[in-house]
């Protein structure tokens, strides 16, 4: 009998694989999320198991616990951030190794407690700040200057100087401007300066005493744009000509938007299109149509997707910052050109960056100094975490 | 000569009817051609081939139906390699019509093609939320506390596969189709860029988009498909390791790069004869100057 | 007044989301602002209902050129709401089958489903296709070699066309592997990885510069023409 139990034990011995318990992970720490309004607390360590299949980590308000799960990370993690704690209390954490069938290993716990704070001021973004406020000043000095007198050179723009002819040829052939002042809503920066351009061209029209039928695919813009037209009409002096009708709502639809402009155009003849603001798709169905009907085309964009749409198919396109620079370029204002000219001190200071960068990539790698490598890791990680 | 003026003033209705014929011949014929897989492709196939059985992918299919000539079929291969490799999909979107893209992608892939799979366990929709890349912003911490039910009403709390889920950085990759706005653009400024550990980013795009994304290679984006000739690479690529899926009725990318061959071939001619009769047209006024 | 209010919204509006980039804990106030946009959004909907309702009505009734065409607009703008709204055809969900109305309003077999599936897809994917057509006809009347960039413009369009086909693949399949940048996909894929990605760069940084100083003019109130006014 007693070698039967041992036949029979050995046995359920023999089958029996041992219970493999995972290594606690080693260097658990935890510290403030940096350049954040706190209630945030990053949690790193350093696997110890070559197998794990997740980690769990738990937070305690004092170090004898007791400890909450607070999330899951997954295999190969060693970070973990943890969103949802308060600031200036402290709190401890412990990582638990999670092996095959669900095996536990001990908590690996951090050593010393860490709250988190709330900063005000992002420092990583501390340089892109200054970026801004460099252009910035820089912009409104150009203003300033302006307005005192300064004389400013500004290179001509071959589309905003086709704005009064195409105006006048629709003039002469009693014909409708077509005026689309981008797809996107008011939040957009560009669809606001296609409806600062409208204003001018509207201006240009009343005077002119051209019909302006302007189709929009959002309900805001229509009523900005209604607003800036009637004042536009105003300012020439011809409010009876005014008519709210003409500046309507489609639809919201891309390709619904681009079947109705296009139906109208093919109908309607328009002498002259004006596209200025955010684009997608639709530009390329936009500026064939009205090339089939012989109509004078000036696209003004920033999505530079579309960019070569327009430049294939228009007769004139303002490229990206061109269009930005149109509203204030048909103003002809000092104080407006001045900000033009503030803008080339972005560009400057751009093509220096771009150019330290790359000769100091360029020395790097022809004679792998390390000064360079240096210089450049610290350029990189200067512009890349602003 | 009268020759030459016709051509020069050719209606473009002749052109348009040469590229129907383009398009529709080859889709007739049925010929497809071989497709060599690129790197940018590769690394999507293997970031996915790669992952352990069983990890969690967020689908995010930004598109609407009239991307879905390109984004369709690599939304389809992205959810058959999962299916293969049986990873936890989760579906969402940032566009409001992208949650027809959804369904359909779950019908005929999920439903039909695999039947035995079960919601909630191996895939999950979670639909449609607006606000486009403030969505994104909000799940990158904090996924439930947008998405607090799936796109049927049930509370995302009740679903088995996301009650671990804390927030998008569980995911072990997110494969994103993108056709514009809020798209892979917003994916990178928001979700792989500030995590860069914790999340890894894939993305399959239209054609007039790619350039825009090539900077982001590789570190934002591991990956990129680019238009159909994208998605058939991927389609070439599962089909190599999971050969089922080489038959013709399951490449239809391959099958639109035909029409994408002739199609293309035909604006190269017509380049071509553009400016032949530019540079004739240009020698017959140069002689007619006295 | 009726100026000055809107510009002083907008001067301080913009004031604070310039400064709130900087200050964690105003950060969010960004992504509220986008939010209450959102919310105006749904509302404006209305407006622009009303507006299309209105200006097709009188098209309509005045039997101006083209009223048919504003016909087929409200009728199947009238349908395509009544259909939704009402979600005609949508059956209850199986969790709640006492509430006739717990389905989701573009249900497979609904009203609204079928016009989704079956007009509007359609619709929308062939104006889409569009496009292919007009590339075509675009290629064939503006891509000419006038000067040296139009010709380096359209060697680079060729390098491109062929890459993304297999013809391209064909024509330097006999070049070994380790000449793969050579090949015409492999060239097209630098010309996009280098050439195209810095003057796409270039753009992108006069057009940064651009944005930068309009929201500056229309913050400090320098430009005034969104308004309707002429600035100062």
């Amino acid at each position: 009998m007693l070698g039967h139990f041992l036949i029979w034990g050995g046995a359920a011995i023999a089958d029996q694989t041992p219970i493999r318990v995972p290594r606690p992970v080693a260097q658990i720490t935890a510290q403030d999320r940096a350049d954040d309004s706190g209630k945030s607390i990053d949690v790193t360590w350093a696997p110890a198991d070559a197998a794990p299949i997740s980690f769990e980590i738990l937070r305690a308000t004092s170090f004898s616990g007791p400890f909450e799960r607070v999330g899951v990370a997954p295999a190969g993690a060693s970070a973990f951030t943890d969103s949802k704690v308060q600031n200036n209390t402290d709190y401890w954490y412990q990582v638990v190794v999670v092996g095959a069938d669900g095996v536990r290993s001990a908590p690996a716990v951090t050593a010393a407690a860490v709250q988190a704070k709330a900063r005000w001021f992002f420092r990583a973004r501390l340089w892109f700040g200054i970026v801004v406020l460099t252009v910035c000043v820089s912009i409104i000095t150009f203003i300033q200057l302006a307005k005192a007198g300064a004389p400013l050179t500004i290179r001509k723009i071959a589309g905003l100087q086709a704005v009064e002819e195409a105006i006048g040829r629709a003039t002469e052939m009693g014909r409708d401007i077509l005026f689309i002042p981008g797809v996107e809503d008011m939040n957009d920066i560009q669809t606001i300066a296609g409806i600062n351009i409208l204003g001018r061209v509207a201006r240009l029209a009343a005077e002119h005493g051209a019909d302006l039928e302007i189709p929009t695919r959002r309900s805001l813009v229509m009523t900005t744009a209604r607003e800036t037209v009637a004042e536009a009409y105003l300012a020439a002096g011809r409010p009876e000509a005014y008519n709210s009708d003409r500046i309507h709502y489609v639809t919201d639809e891309q390709f619904a938007f681009a079947a109705a402009v296009s139906g109208y155009m093919v109908r309607e003849r328009p002498a002259a299109c004006f596209y200025m603001g955010l684009f997608f798709a639709e530009s390329l169905i936009f500026a064939e149509t009205a090339n089939s009907i012989g109509a004078i085309q000036v696209a003004g964009t920033a999505e530079v997707a579309q960019l070569p749409f327009f430049v294939a198919a228009a007769d004139y396109t303002l490229i990206g910052e061109e269009f930005f620079a149109a509203s204030a370029y048909l103003s002809g204002e000092p104080a407006q050109l001045g900000s033009l000219k503030g803008q080339d001190v972005g560009k400057v200071l751009a093509a220096t960056l771009i150019g330290a960068g790359f000769v100091l990539a360029a020395v790097n790698a022809l004679t792998g100094a390390m000064w360079a490598r240096t210089a450049v890791h610290e350029l990189v990680a200067m512009l890349g975490s602003s | 000569m009268a020759i030459l003026d016709r051509l020069v003033k050719l209606d473009r209705r002749w052109i348009f009817l040469l590229m129907f014929l383009c398009v529709l011949v080859p889709i007739l014929w049925g010929r497809t051609f071989p497709e060599i897989t690129t790197p940018l492709v590769d690394r999507v196939f293997d970031a996915v081939e790669n992952l352990p059985d069983g990890s969690k992918v967020l689908m995010a299919l930004d598109y609407e139906p009239a991307a879905e000539g390109e984004l369709g079929p690599m939304s389809t291969a992205f959810t058959r390699h999962c299916i293969e490799k049986k990873h936890k999909m989760y579906f969402l979107t940032t566009w409001p019509l992208g949650t027809q893209m959804i369904a359909a992608v779950i019908d005929r892939e999920i439903k039909d093609g695999a039947p035995h799979l079960v919601y909630g366990e191996d895939y999950v929709n979670l639909g449609y939320k607006p606000g486009y890349e403030g969505v994104i912003k909000v799940i990158v911490t904090d996924l439930k506390q947008l998405y607090t039910t799936d796109h049927f009403g049930t509370s995302t709390s009740d679903i088995p596969m996301c009650k671990d889920i804390q927030s998008v950085q569980d995911m072990n990759i997110i494969l994103n189709m993108s056709a514009g706005y809020a798209g892979t653009r917003e994916w990178v400024q928001y979700a792989s860029t500030p995590f860069p550990e914790t999340i890894t980013l894939a993305s399959g795009c239209t054609g007039v988009q790619a350039p825009l994304f090539y900077p982001y290679l590789p570190k934002q984006l591991i990956g990129l498909l680019g238009a159909i000739k994208g998605a058939a690479e991927y389609e070439v690529a599962l089909a190599a390791k999971y050969p089922k899926w080489g038959r013709p009725e399951y490449t239809e990318a391959l099958r639109r790069m035909a029409p994408q061959l002739w199609g293309h071939l035909l604006v190269l001619a017509l380049i071509i004869a553009g400016n032949v009769l530019y540079f004739v047209e240009r020698r017959r006024r140069r002689g007619h100057r006295p | 007044m009726k100026r000055t209010i809107p510009l002083l919204i907008a001067g301080a509006a913009g004031l604070i989301m310039l400064v709130s980039f900087f200050v964690p804990p105003w950060e969010s106030w960004g992504e509220d602002a986008g939010t209450w946009f959102n919310i105006l959004q749904g509302f404006a909907f209305i407006l622009g209902g009303g507006n299309l309702l209105k200006v097709h009505l009188k098209k309509v009734s005045d039997r101006r050129r083209g009223w048919g065409y504003s016909g087929v607009t409200l009728i199947a703008f009238v349908v395509a709401l009544v259909c939704g709204l009402l979600k005609i055809g949508v059956a209850p969900l199986a969790k709640f089958p006492e509430h006739a109305w717990s389905g989701p309003y573009n249900q497979e077999g609904s009203a609204f489903w079928y016009f989704f599936e079956y007009a509007f897809k359609p619709l929308v994917a062939t104006t889409f296709s569009l496009l292919a057509f007009f590339v075509a006809s675009a290629a064939f009347r503006a891509f000419r070699a006038k000067n040296l960039e139009a010709s380096l413009l359209l060697g680079t369009a060729f390098l491109i066309l062929l890459g993304r086909t297999f013809a391209g693949t064909w024509l330097t399949s006999w070049m070994p592997p380790s000449w793969e940048e050579f090949t015409i996909p492999g060239l097209g894929v630098t010309v996009m990885q280098v050439f195209v990605t810095a003057g796409n760069r270039a753009i992108m940084i006069g057009i940064a510069l651009g944005v930068a100083s309009t929201s500056l003019k229309v913050i400090l109130g320098l430009d005034r023409s969104y308004l309707g006014a002429e600035g100062k």
